[in-house]
């Protein structure tokens, strides 16, 4: 008998516009010990199933129809007494956001210790050695100075690793994880991600795990189920759903991300058109349909479809899977930047000091580097990195304390937008990463466009501007009646594509785009990246594309600079960043980049702890205290020599370039991989 | 920018597999504008009832069946109590209590929010300053918010009408005077709180004037809680002038004030009470109409 097995679930929500399905016909089995990936876009149900087998539904929720049998026994329809039994001692959930999961006015040894206390019954001593136990088995370092402490007190990493602790105190048969790695630095995500593996090995604990990124899910899971518009489209095991995935839809999100060691002049992303549908609207055949290029009407529109076994353990939710043929790489798409075009930007010795009382707090520290007319240069990082100080300095939203930044000859590290003149405001333009705050919610998303267009006079009087407004969208493949809606109308891809019509009025000769599809799902991503792409080089502008995503940058841009702490760390030819020489810290990024393909042998580094406070940096190299490859006391002491690697690719590190030579490619052959673009802050939207 | 018409909008060539089909534009997806939704509230449509009946009664004023206000029937003074020519009986001057209600509606609803709005027109003004620039500014606006808001209401009014005299006029700079720095803090707050959003940086990146910025991208987004707080405010500005019209500081007579009526009323509420009570009632339900209004668009906001 499974562990928990769902049958022909379906769970409905009512609210004042009417019923609204969010989860049907839903069917799943977990032995003991197993890990479940649940994978989809946001909207597909995945978090709402998480709260049908808690019992968390709310009151205008409930399950319809189906069982959820957890060790034998139906969930559904449970008193509360005895859902809390079993929520307590057998199931455990760990939910996106750690800070919600902790009390802020207790101490974390307070909060875990409850657990066995009010559980089990245990003695304090007991719960005590058993918290420190499970501390330690979380790799927290220290356990009981951490038990000490208050929640706001530990980084969000650590916050991650205490709540798993509080989740495995219980010693559930069944922990339920719901996004647990999203608002994490890829460095951290992979760590926690290392541990959830090991402490399933450990305690034998079965694991639901959700999420949007096919990545993580692939690090963790034996089985995938692909959801889709609140039905299971695709289950398989982990190996053989990546390997030949049958249904459109998981072709799709697979075919949306770049795969490893592709760039834009090599293969296309491809985007799934459109959208999650809204669990309101009315639907005849598959859910899939409208937005599948395989759809044939008459076949996929006319009745339920009902989910078969392609191969054995490989169900899939498609009447014309045995049909399609396997999916072919298209053609390139886009052409060759000119290799010597000249250069527009340079930074010189830029810096941003911030003073914090006495402290300083150094942004940006003696930034060098160069942008070349036509061609995108991605700057990456880990949060804190001083990515985003620098390009808001570039902008104009902020001011160099010292160094220079010239654009076109003039230098603009201490203009703020105010002095500088139209031509120059109208030549830095930037698209920013929350789709949700880029448009003001009370304006038509028009108006932006309309007024970027007078203000920078690219257009006057009413028709011409209404007539440009509609070649702005157009060239974002918006429908010009989008220009009277409001930003709230609107999906996140879509006010990210606004933004970049008003990013493009004035045409602009530099485009700073600020992370600007992280938080995106794949599927958009991937249309929002084709649509900058395509508008950059066809305008010819130059792109500064800051991301923490190293599969994005490896595909989009030519050059690459990687920041830590406000400092260079490496710069150079996109290509010869990804190959060894590496920095250390650049090794670091690789190896935390969860890969579809989790058998490819790969060599990882994992970096200890998280990015410090840059309050009053050391004197020497800003990435010892966390260098895995740290060579003594001169890493803390001096500051790091320029290694010039040939071709204008430079590593700021004390190990010589022949000892980096030798650091084995991080990828190994699994360059044909695809992998899992991670993304900071995923939307969880599903329906309530 | 001469060749800007010139180039293409759209590339040909390089844009072909991946681009996205044009999408249509969305259709309205989420519930319309707050005062659209009001009639959901019950609460909402209860206030909104109390303050139209008030409006009402305010505006047909001089069309309805009741005498001058003003007119004293010398012969109902010895028993003001109330009969047939005088519903709800007279004062001690002699003046018809049901016209001195429906009159005094019209000045309530004159003043009081004449005095609101001017008290917006300052505060939001200062909120948006504060937080805009912050700095030497908002330290200046919130020091004076927080001296005037540390006077009770009631001793700062007294202060100002004993010193300026009572009018209309003067009512509305006591009251702004009083809610100014409260709308200012609330401003403020937001605003500090917009300042953070991309889209204001996007303003920022066109040139933007200060003043564009603060009046057409940061104000319409303080919307949402400035209604609610404009509901409020009506109320206590209704009670404020209530209070100044029972200690005497209210309109000059012989304009009918609510206030007033229930002071004069009081030297013979143990025999006649209605004389206090009518106005009184007449007060507390217009009060309860704004703030069961305020209540409900709270309360409608909340479900967003």
């Amino acid at each position: 008998m499974p562990l928990l097995s769902i049958e022909n679930l379906s769970v409905e929500y009512r609210t004042s516009a009417g019923r609204s399905v969010v989860i049907s016909d839903f069917s799943l089995a977990i032995e003991q010990g197993e890990s479940f990936g649940l994978v989809g876009e946001s909207g597909c149900g995945k978090s709402t199933l998480l709260m049908a087998i808690m019992g968390y539904l709310g009151r205008n929720g409930a399950v319809t129809r189906g069982r959820i049998l957890f060790e034998g026994r139906d969930l559904v329809g449970l008193s509360d007494a005895e859902l809390r039994q079993v929520r307590g001692s057998r199931i455990a959930v760990v939910y996106q956001e750690p800070s919600a999961a902790l009390n802020p006015s207790l101490t974390i040894g307070r909060q875990l210790m409850e657990v066995p206390l009010l559980r089990a019954g245990t003695t304090v001593a007991d719960a005590r050695a058993q918290v420190v136990r499970m501390l330690g088995d979380v790799h927290l370092p220290h356990p009981d100075s951490v038990m000490r402490r208050y929640p706001h007190q530990v980084s969000g990493g650590q916050k991650q690793r205490v709540v798993l602790a509080m989740a495995l105190l219980a010693n559930p048969a069944l922990l339920l994880l719901d996004e647990p790695t999203t608002g994490l630095d890829v460095t951290v995500a992979a760590t926690v991600l290392d541990l959830v593996n090991e402490l399933r090995q450990k305690y034998r604990t079965a694991l639901v795990y959700v999420s949007h990124n096919l990545g993580v899910i692939a690090q963790v899971c034996d089985q995938i189920g692909v959801m889709y518009a609140g039905e299971m489209v695709e289950s398989a095991p982990a190996a053989s759903l990546f390997a030949s995935p049958r249904h459109p839809y998981t072709r799709g999100l697979i075919a949306s991300l770049p795969a490893l060691g592709a760039d834009k002049h090599s293969a296309p992303l491809i985007p799934i058109p459109g959208s999650v549908p809204s669990p309101m609207a009315a639907r005849r055949g598959c859910a899939f349909a409208p937005r599948c290029v395989d759809a044939r009407a008459g076949q996929c529109d006319i009745g339920a479809i009902a989910i078969r076994p392609a191969a054995p353990d490989h169900l899939v939710r498609c009447v014309r899977f045995a049909e399609l043929a396997p999916p072919v790489a298209s053609d390139a798409f886009v052409a060759d930047a000119q290799q010597d075009g000249e250069v527009v930007l340079e930074a010189d010795q830029l810096s941003r000091v911030f003073k914090v009382g006495r402290l300083r707090l150094v942004a940006n520290d003696a930034l060098n580097f160069e942008a070349r007319r036509g061609r995108v240069l991605a700057i990456v990082g880990e949060s804190g990195s001083g990515k985003s100080t620098f390009a808001r300095i570039l902008a104009g939203l902020d001011a160099a304390t010292s160094g220079s930044l010239r654009f076109r000859g003039a230098d603009v590290a201490t203009q703020p937008v105010r002095r500088r003149n139209a031509a120059q405001v109208a030549a830095i333009q930037m698209v920013f990463q929350n789709p949700d705050g880029t448009l003001n919610p009370s304006h038509r998303v028009g108006r932006p466009l309309a007024r970027a267009l007078r203000r920078f006079g690219v257009a006057r009087g009413r028709r011409a501007i209404d007539a440009r407004v509609r070649a702005l969208l157009e060239m974002v493949r918006l429908h010009p009646a989008v220009q009277h809606s409001l930003p709230r109308q609107l999906s996140g891809g879509q006010k990210q594509r606004i933004a970049i019509a008003r990013a493009f009025a004035g045409n602009p000769e530099l485009l700073i785009a600020d992370e600007p599809v992280s938080s995106l799902d794949v599927s958009v991503q991937a249309a929002v990246v084709n649509l900058l792409l395509g508008i950059q080089a066809s305008h010819g502008t130059t792109m500064l594309f800051i991301s923490h995503d190293l599969v994005l940058v490896r595909y989009l841009a030519d050059e690459v600079v990687v920041m830590y702490l406000g400092r260079v760390m490496e710069c150079g030819p996109v290509q010869a960043l990804f190959s060894p020489p590496y920095h250390p810290y650049t090794e670091a990024l690789l190896s935390a980049v969860p890969l579809l393909d989790p058998s490819a042998g790969r060599a990882r580094i994992r970096l200890e702890g998280e990015i410090p406070s840059p309050l009053n940096p050391p004197p020497g190299c800003r990435f010892a205290g966390r260098c895995p490859r740290k060579v003594g006391a001169v890493c803390d002491t001096v500051p790091p020599p320029a290694r010039e690697a040939g071709d204008g690719h430079l590593i700021f590190c004390h190990i010589s370039l022949d000892e980096l030579r030798r650091v084995p490619p991080v990828f190994g052959d699994a360059a044909a991989a695809v992998v899992g673009a991670p993304t900071t802050a995923s939307s969880r939207t599903d329906t309530h | 920018m001469s060749d800007v018409q010139t180039r293409p909008l759209i590339a040909p060539a390089p844009s072909l597999p991946a681009m996205p089909a044009i999408e249509p534009a969305p259709a309205e997806r989420r519930a319309p504008s707050l005062l659209r939704r009001l009639p959901t509230s019950r609460v909402a449509m209860v206030g909104l009832a109390l303050v139209l009946f008030w409006i009402a009664v305010a505006s047909l004023a001089p069309v309805l069946p009741v005498p001058s206000p003003t007119a004293h029937d010398y012969a109902a003074i010895g028993h003001p109590g109330p009969g047939a020519r005088h519903w709800l009986g007279v004062d001690p001057l002699g003046r018809d209590t049901l016209a001195r209600v429906v009159w005094g509606a019209r000045t309530v609803l004159a003043v009081a929010p004449a005095a609101v709005l001017a008290a917006y027109v300052v505060g939001c003004a200062m909120g948006l300053l504060a937080g805009y620039y912050r700095g030497w500014v908002d330290v200046v606006v919130s020091r004076v918010s927080d001296v005037i808001l540390s006077f009770p209401v009631v001793v700062l009014y007294v202060i100002l009408i004993a010193n300026i005299g009572p009018s209309a006029m003067n009512i509305v700079v006591a009251a702004v005077l009083s809610s100014a720095p409260a709308i200012a803090r609330i401003v403020r707050g937001l605003v500090m709180s917009l300042m953070h959003q991309d889209f204001v940086a996007a303003a920022e990146l066109r040139r933007e004037s200060d003043l564009y910025i603060m009046l057409v991208e940061l104000l319409p987004n303080c919307r949402g809680p400035l209604i609610t707080d404009f509901c409020l405010r009506l109320g206590y500005v209704t009670i404020a002038i209530g209070t100044l019209g029972f200690l005497g500081l209210g309109l000059p007579p012989p304009t009918p004030d609510w206030g007033g009526m229930v002071k004069q009323g009081t030297a013979m509420l143990t025999v006649y009470p209605g004389m206090s009570l009518y106005p009184a009632f007449a007060l507390v339900s217009l009060v309860l109409g704004f703030n069961l209004l305020a209540d409900g668009l709270t309360e409608l906001s909340m479900s967003d």
